[in-house]
């Protein structure tokens, strides 16, 4: 069965609280999971305060500023910072998103509450281990598939069949709608998620590909694809606004027309 | 024991069932039917509000009553089958639970099925 209690090396702590800074006007309180593999603890929720003045609008600058001038031993990862390289994805004010365009003043809460992305492993503090996740988009072969030779130049495609493409290839795999889908946190081993089912249906749908039988035969199974019951906390969720619930239900679509 | 098989190898498993698209399918069949199966249902026990068990039986051996209440007892513990199948699959991970639980649940609403199948046609042709 699922289950709903966390084992005993799971629960939740008491974390540490770290000082407020000196001679702060604009203070923001942060609680933060912290976990090393390392100390043999359980995880828990350290508090921090943060001068806002001194920091930039972004949850991510919240978390730079901790990570500068409070506790160097937070770990989270972070790239871009302008929400195109998916790295900062995380559980902040109860919702998965990243902390590079979420903004500090945007969290509903007095307290920013921040955790990893949900149901993942955890390497460290924020840091998930995705390798679950990038695998399974690699198992629905994200690459244009083609048995006619190449052309000379390139694949052609129209510009309404161009058009199809607009709000899946958007998506930069951050992870944030699969793992706040109850399906795949129960059933994510054999489930593929929403965030892999919309790129299969991005390569479904592309006019130049030609291997749309096969991809769909790949996907046609009670587990991959049909864990999805729409309860859309993907769309919902998605940082960049995307909606892989649509997908999904637009994959089922092509299932129910290719026997009916 | 550790387990030495490289991601990809556990993703892709045993390969897709390459079905589900059946059960999918009949799920929302049978859901769209039960939308005027139900509806008559409902309509039918207003109707009989009151009545006697004489006109009760009098009324279910009309044919065309007979005929949508099997038609009631039939898609409804079908579809009853498949949504109890999933909910099975989406919660029960251990193995040999799961296929007991489904092989429970095909029984359970085969013979509520049956049962009630029975009943409407003893009643029907009067016996």
């Amino acid at each position: 069965m699922v289950q709903l209690t966390l084992p005993k090396n799971s629960r939740m702590g008491e974390g540490k609280v770290w000082p407020k800074p000196e001679g702060a006007t604009n203070i923001r309180e942060y609680r933060i999971y912290r976990w090393t593999p390392e100390d043999g603890r359980n995880p828990r929720v350290d508090t921090y305060y943060v001068d806002q003045d001194e920091c930039g609008p972004m949850v991510l600058d919240a978390l730079i500023y901790i990570k500068n001038h409070v506790d160097p031993t937070l770990t989270f990862r972070r790239s871009c910072r302008e929400g195109i390289c998916g790295s900062c994805a995380m559980n902040i004010d109860g919702g998965n998103t990243l902390a590079c365009t979420k903004g500090s003043d945007d969290c509903s809460g007095e307290v920013i509450k921040i955790y990893p992305l949900p149901h993942m492993p955890v390497v460290k503090d924020l840091v998930p281990d995705l390798t679950q996740f990038y695998t399974q988009h690699r198992s629905i072969e994200p690459w244009l598939k083609t048995t006619t030779p190449a052309p000379e130049k390139e694949w052609l495609q129209s510009k309404e069949d161009r058009a199809k493409l607009d709000g899946l290839y958007e998506c930069i795999l951050c992870a944030s709608c699969s793992t706040s889908c109850p399906s795949y946190w129960w059933n994510g081993d054999r489930y593929l998620g929403p965030a892999v089912l919309l790129q299969a249906y991005r390569w479904l749908i592309d006019s130049r590909d030609e291997a749309t039988g096969e991809r769909l035969d790949n996907l046609e199974d009670p587990f991959r694809l049909y864990r999805c019951h729409t309860i859309m906390n993907c769309t919902q969720t998605c940082p960049k606004g995307l909606n892989p619930a649509k997908a999904i239900a637009e994959i089922k679509k092509m299932m129910v027309e290719r026997r009916v | 024991m550790s387990d030495l098989r490289t991601p990809l190898s556990k993703v892709r498993g045993l390969g897709s069932a390459k079905d589900g698209t059946g059960h999918f399918w009949l799920q929302r069949v049978s859901a769209l039917a039960n939308v005027f199966l139900i509806s008559f249902f409902v309509i039918f026990i207003i109707t009989m509000q009151g009545a006697d068990y004489a006109s009760f039986v009098e009324a279910v051996k009309n044919p065309f009553t007979s005929i949508m209440l099997l038609a009631v007892v039939l898609v409804s513990c079908f579809h009853m089958k498949l949504g109890m199948q999933v909910i099975i699959e989406d919660y029960i991970h251990s193995e040999f639970t799961k296929v007991l639980a489904i092989i429970g649940n095909i029984f359970f609403s085969s013979f509520v099925a049956l049962a009630a199948v029975v009943a409407i046609i003893k009643i029907s042709l009067g016996a």
